[in-house]
């Protein structure tokens, strides 16, 4: 096997177990759930074996396949990836399948939920190994499709309206994003990331986009900006997010949450930053205030949750406006202390797999809860959970304080760089982040007391089982890695550190 | 036998085995995790004491053995072991504390079926106060910092169906982290002004000249230097962890855990934790000394805040009814008289006082959780009393423990570290007020213990539980002896004759300055202990207590005060009226963000694209086919057509896309393939 047959396969794959599961239409239900779960569970065997061919020594690409495509557009079947690409594919080959069983677990229609789950993975896998807008956005707004039939058809109560309310906001992202794209495509005649970032790089950019008409180089800028914010989520583009993640089955709030939000956040290093650090370092001002708009009001409204989704979702929110906080510190600062970018960009590629762990981990822990009871997942509903069920506690315990950036966990390592970093370049930035650090403590905790601890009451009263088999083999590997990644974060960092020094090498030169 | 710098981190490692491994023992096992963490902790003591032969070898050299921890970027983030006196006096303390923490705890929870459990966390927490100890960096520090907190979760809300002490957790945590954020801030200031956060690096390490001239030499407007900023920020940890004013009203809510707990927290580990980094940073904190310019010196701030805790804890002390509470604001105290120590510059004397406290507050706790496990859960002290003749062991050893904490004389270990702390506070140069309160709080000390004594053991049984108390069972009244006598003895490694203690932290000789020179403080301070003890003896010795709703006789005569202090003067109403009430109000104004702004864009732009489908659909079916009446008809009917119209649109929508990426794809390749 090449190496560029490695990367059609990482994406085909799960197609292709969706593929099967469409058309057989009398497959039993057993049969269809081992195929889904094998063929999601292939992300993470290519995974490994892109790792062994990972090549510490190269901040590039260590494996790329280009074949003209559509001469007559100049489009390329480009797939390539560095250590960044990789680092998600392995968090999507994690995630994925565990997210897969979760949403299979007790689904009705098991065969339609597989082969909508295997598009959404193979989607999402698409836009981390694509380098062409063409193939990319297909596989972007491909992974729309397959997300809105899983919370719609396998959701909650108002999945309805949170399914056509994410499609339409996501959509109107998009639309900016293709608009951008199409004229970054007149003026250039390419929509080839590398290539792009590299006619950037020669200064010849600006020039052609200005060619177009003086405003231009700035609406393109806001059109890939906000396609990809709404994505991510960045501030104040996240209002689709609470209903959504409410709404949708857990599994599928696991994968929505732990990669899904991932394409935003890779977005933003890939194609934003690359192609467009002026703008990037223009408006860099109120992207700063924007996410850190995120963190702060994010982490306050989670406070103000009596639900769990609701406040994982605000959590959300406050995690991954971390990752941008980072980025846009860097972007801002041009030539600064490149100690500093290499913290904060190091930093925040790690904040957003690890976040990917644990938020995913809480989402299941929500399902958990509300199997439990039958119901949705109001702190009201539940009390003294951790006497009735103290398994489950120990393991929930873990991914809450994960998510609360306790040292020796893994969410600490990606925070406490991103801290770092911002703290250097931006210092007011930094302080004023830290107050969501506290309000985060805060209502994972008021969480904690109100659902765990205390006497039993509510749906915990009767009986009330802890963990089963199936259950473990989905939290127990979330816990293993987050102890794993917080104990030993030169695992991922080691991924990443050759991009972060070209990076900031390219920023201190002149 | 020596354990170098390299092998120190075995010295926290065997009781992280003993909780890893406790923690995946299946729930059944109720032997294994208690004989685990006995043994780890028991191997840590030897190690400690191994360590500490190593150090005091050489008392002035700082022994490190340095490592990468990953590689962020091209920078390696690197932590440390540090060997000196400091960290091995307290690794050895800290041990010999929790060994009979340990031992008085298995017979203290016998009955709780979680007791497993319970030594799980135990081992947690000392391992992470033992890592804390022999961190040669501020980042490894500030790791095993955040995981005291998390263990110091796990146990005071050890019985967590309570909802007091699941609440009493919580709070502990979140005010702690709280000057963790000051902590967090410091740590960040420091790495991004010297590149570095390992204390000792062969001349590179933040404690190092090099390091701290820079950090002096900073200059910030209005005169601060990065030294003093940084030295503040770090200290707003210690304010947290420590329980020092305004961050102190978790501590007596921590009560809330088995008393072990409370014996543990107080004693050698947790509050200890904020003394000892302020020791350990020391010259940071004294860095900005010698400068003029600067407005508040680090130091200054520390001194301030360590008298108001002293004399503060002490007052509200005088006022509380349980006797956890009473030990509990005791311990605020005490903390205060460290902190106030070291603001003055003498963190020798602050950490001389806190190894002497540590054993003496220790035997506190555990003799307060002997009389609460005899009286089956009695620690109200005006429904214990009489235990002194029922409880004789327990009652001997906890005079001795009271006599070591307000000092008598020549004898207790608490005499001679308080004296340290007053000698030089006395000496001071900047002002003498620190020096008063801590005399005032000698008095208050005095008084409350002596209240606390007559109250709980004197006079009659007041409750059915204290009437039917004996002696604890032999693994609580040894530990319990042990620590008397440690209680004496502790205090001599420290006295103005043999300044032993002095010597070996600082690496320098320390001049023995005889009987002279301090003489007239120790006779006034002994004065003042007297006087502390007649009044609480006159209030509640020469009458004791024979009715347990009788009224407190100091609410008698000061009935204002007394509700005042019984009160804990409202620290936590007026929090939760300011602190608490802000942080609402922001909750609030984010979630109205959320629904009426954030959210009305969602809401809006569903509804622009449900209109904007609405219209075509009325001018397609209507307009063009029926006419205009029958499109105005619809447009004014219901929500719910809406609603149908909504979803369908959006299938379609989304079907369409499929399908037409599909063909577009399709024409692209066949078209770039010819």
């Amino acid at each position: 096997m090449t190496a560029s047959l490695l990367l059609t396969g990482l994406v085909a794959v799960p197609w292709l177990g969706a593929l099967l599961l469409g058309v057989a239409g009398s497959l039993p239900a057993r049969a269809a759930r081992s195929l889904a779960v094998l063929a999601s569970a292939s992300t993470l065997v290519f995974g490994v074996l892109l790792l062994a061919r990972f090549d510490p020594s190269l901040a590039g690409l260590f494996v790329e396949e280009r074949v003209p495509w559509i001469r007559s557009l100049g489009i390329d079947y480009h797939l390539g990836l560095d250590g960044m690409g990789l680092l998600f594919v392995l968090l999507t080959g994690i995630l994925g399948p565990l997210a897969l069983v979760t949403t299979l677990r007790r689904a009705t229609r098991v065969r339609a939920a597989g082969a909508w789950f295997l598009l959404l993975q193979g989607s999402a896998l698409g836009v981390f190994v694509a380098l062409d807008f063409f193939p990319w956005f297909i596989c972007w707004e491909l992974s729309l499709v397959p997300a809105f039939f899983l919370i719609r058809g396998w959701g909650g109560a108002h999945a309805g309206t949170a399914a056509y309310r994410f499609v339409v906001f996501t959509l109107a992202g998009s639309a900016g994003l293709l608009l951008a794209f199409a004229a970054l495509y007149a003026a250039t005649g390419t929509m080839n990331f590398t290539d792009l970032a590299r006619l950037r790089a020669a200064g010849e950019l600006a020039g052609k986009l200005g060619a177009l008409g003086a405003w231009t180089p700035v609406l393109v800028f806001l059109g890939v900006l906000v396609g990809l914010g709404v994505k991510a989520p960045l501030f104040p583009f996240h209002a689709w997010m609470p209903a959504t993640y409410a709404e949708a089955p857990a599994g599928v709030s696991m994968f929505l949450t732990g990669v899904m939000s991932k394409m935003g956040v890779y977005g933003f290093f890939r194609l934003l930053w690359p192609i467009f650090p002026e703008e990037l370092r223009a408006y860099a001002g109120p992207l700063l205030v924007m996410a850190l708009g995120g963190v702060v009001l994010g982490a306050l409204a989670a406070l103000r949750s009596g639900n769990l989704r609701h406040m994982l979702a605000y959590s959300s929110l406050n995690h991954v406006s971390y990752c941008l906080l980072a980025l846009f510190a860097v972007a801002g600062a041009g030539p600064a202390d490149g100690v500093a970018v290499e913290s904060a960009l190091v930093g925040a590629l790690l904040q957003a797999f690890n976040h990917g762990l644990s938020a995913s981990a809480l989402f299941f822990v929500a399902g958990v809860l509300e199997q439990r009871s039958g119901g949705d997942s109001d702190f009201a509903r539940f009390g003294g959970v951790r006497n009735a069920a103290p398994r489950f506690a120990l393991l929930a315990g873990v991914a809450l304080f994960s998510s609360l950036g306790l040292p020796g966990l893994n969410g600490f390592v990606g925070e406490f760089l991103i801290f770092r970093g911002v703290f250097a370049l931006q210092p007011l930035a930094a302080a004023v982040a830290t107050v969501a650090l506290l309000v985060t403590a805060i209502f994972l905790l008021s969480f904690w007391q109100r659902v765990f601890h205390g006497p039993r009451s509510g749906a915990v009263a009767g009986s009330f089982a802890d963990l089963d088999a199936a259950e473990w083999r989905v939290l127990g590997p979330l816990v293993v890695l987050m102890i794993l990644l917080g104990v030993a974060p030169q695992l991922l960092a080691g991924l990443i550190n050759p991009l972060a020094m070209s990076w900031a090498a390219s920023l201190t030169l002149p | 036998m020596m354990l170098p710098a390299s092998q120190l981190w075995l010295i926290p490692a065997l009781p992280l085995v003993a909780a890893v491994v406790g923690a995946a023992a299946p729930r059944t096992a109720r032997r294994l995790p208690v004989v685990l963490a006995l043994v780890a902790i028991l191997g840590s003591f030897l190690l400690s004491l191994a360590a500490l032969f190593g150090a005091l070898a050489a008392p002035a050299a700082k022994l490190t053995a340095n490592f990468t921890w990953f590689l962020a970027g091209s920078t390696p983030v690197r932590l440390g072991w540090l060997l000196d006196p400091l960290g091995a006096i307290m690794s050895v303390l800290v041990c010999a504390v929790s060994v009979l923490v340990f031992v008085f705890s298995t017979a203290y929870l016998r009955e709780d079926p979680r007791i497993g459990r319970f030594f799980t966390c135990l081992s947690l927490f000392v391992a992470a106060m033992l890592g804390l100890l022999v961190a040669n960096s501020l980042l490894l520090l500030l790791l095993c910092w955040e995981l005291v907190g998390l263990a110091s979760y796990l146990l005071i809300g050890f019985w967590f169906e309570r909802p007091a002490a699941a609440a009493a957790a919580k709070k502990a945590f979140v005010t702690t982290r709280l000057g963790d954020l000051g902590f967090l801030l410091g740590l960040l200031w420091l790495f991004h002004a010297t590149g570095s956060s390992l204390f000792y690096d062969g001349g590179a390490g933040v404690l190092e000249a090099g390091a701290l001239e820079r950090l002096a030499a900073t200059v910030l407007p209005g005169g601060w230097t990065a030294a003093t900023g940084i030295g503040l920020l770090l200290f707003a940890g210690a304010v947290g962890k420590s329980g020092q004013f305004p961050l102190h009203v978790w501590l007596p809510d921590a009560m809330e855990g088995p008393t072990p707990v409370s014996a543990l927290i107080h004693a050698a580990t947790m509050v200890a934790a904020g003394v000892f980094l302020v020791a350990r940073v020391f010259p940071l904190m004294a860095a900005d000394q010698g400068l003029a310019a600067v407005p508040v010196h680090a130091l200054t701030a520390v001194a301030v805040v360590g008298s108001i805790t002293a004399l503060l804890g002490a007052a509200l002390a005088v006022a509380q009814t349980d006797i956890k509470r009473v030990l509990a604001y005791s311990t605020v105290s005490q903390l205060g008289y460290m902190m106030l120590a070291v603001g003055v510059g003498a963190w020798v004397a602050a950490v001389f006082h806190l190894i002497t406290h540590a054993c003496f507050k220790a035997l506190l706790f555990l003799g307060s959780g002997s009389v609460i496990h005899a009286a089956h859960h009695e620690q109200d002290s005006r429904r214990l009393g009489g235990l002194a003749g029922r409880m004789r062991f327990t009652y001997v050893t906890f005079l001795l423990g009271t006599g070591a904490l307000i000092g008598l004389p020549l004898v207790f270990s608490g005499f001679w570290s308080k004296e340290a702390v007053l000698h030089a506070a006395e000496l001071w140069p900047v002002s003498q007020l620190p020096f008063l309160a801590g005399l005032a709080g000698v008095v208050l000390t005095a008084f409350y213990m002596t209240r606390l004594v007559c109250e709980t053991f004197l006079s009659r049984a007041r409750s059915e539980g204290a009437e039917h108390a004996q002696e604890s069972p032999r693994a609580m009244t040894l530990p319990l002896a042990v620590l008397a006598v440690a209680s004496i003895c502790a205090g001599w490694i420290g006295t103005p004759a043999w300044p032993w203690l002095q010597s070996q932290l600082t690496g320098a000789p320390v001049a023995a300055h005889g009987w002279s020179d301090g003489l007239g403080l120790m006779v006034l301070s002994t004065v003042l202990v007297g006087v502390g003890i007649a009044a609480g003896w006159w209030m509640y010795g020469r009458r004791p207590r024979v009715d347990a709703r009788a009224l407190d006789p100091l609410a008698q005569r000061w009935p204002r005060v007394f509700a005042a202090l019984a009160a804990r003067l409202w620290f936590d109403e007026w929090y939760a009226a300011t602190f608490g009430r802000l942080l609402r109000g922001a909750a609030a104004l984010a979630a109205w963000l959320e629904r009426w702004v954030w959210g009305g864009v969602v809401g809006l732009t569903g509804r622009i694209a449900e209109t904007t489908g609405e219209v075509n659909r009325a001018i397609d079916e209507d307009g063009l086919n029926t006419g205009f009446d029958r499109a105005s008809d619809g447009l004014r009917h219901s929500a719910q057509r809406y609603a149908r119209g909504q979803t369908g649109d959006v299938q379609g929508y989304l079907r369409a896309v499929v399908v037409g990426l599909a063909v577009l794809a399709l024409l692209l390749i066949w078209g770039g393939v010819r």
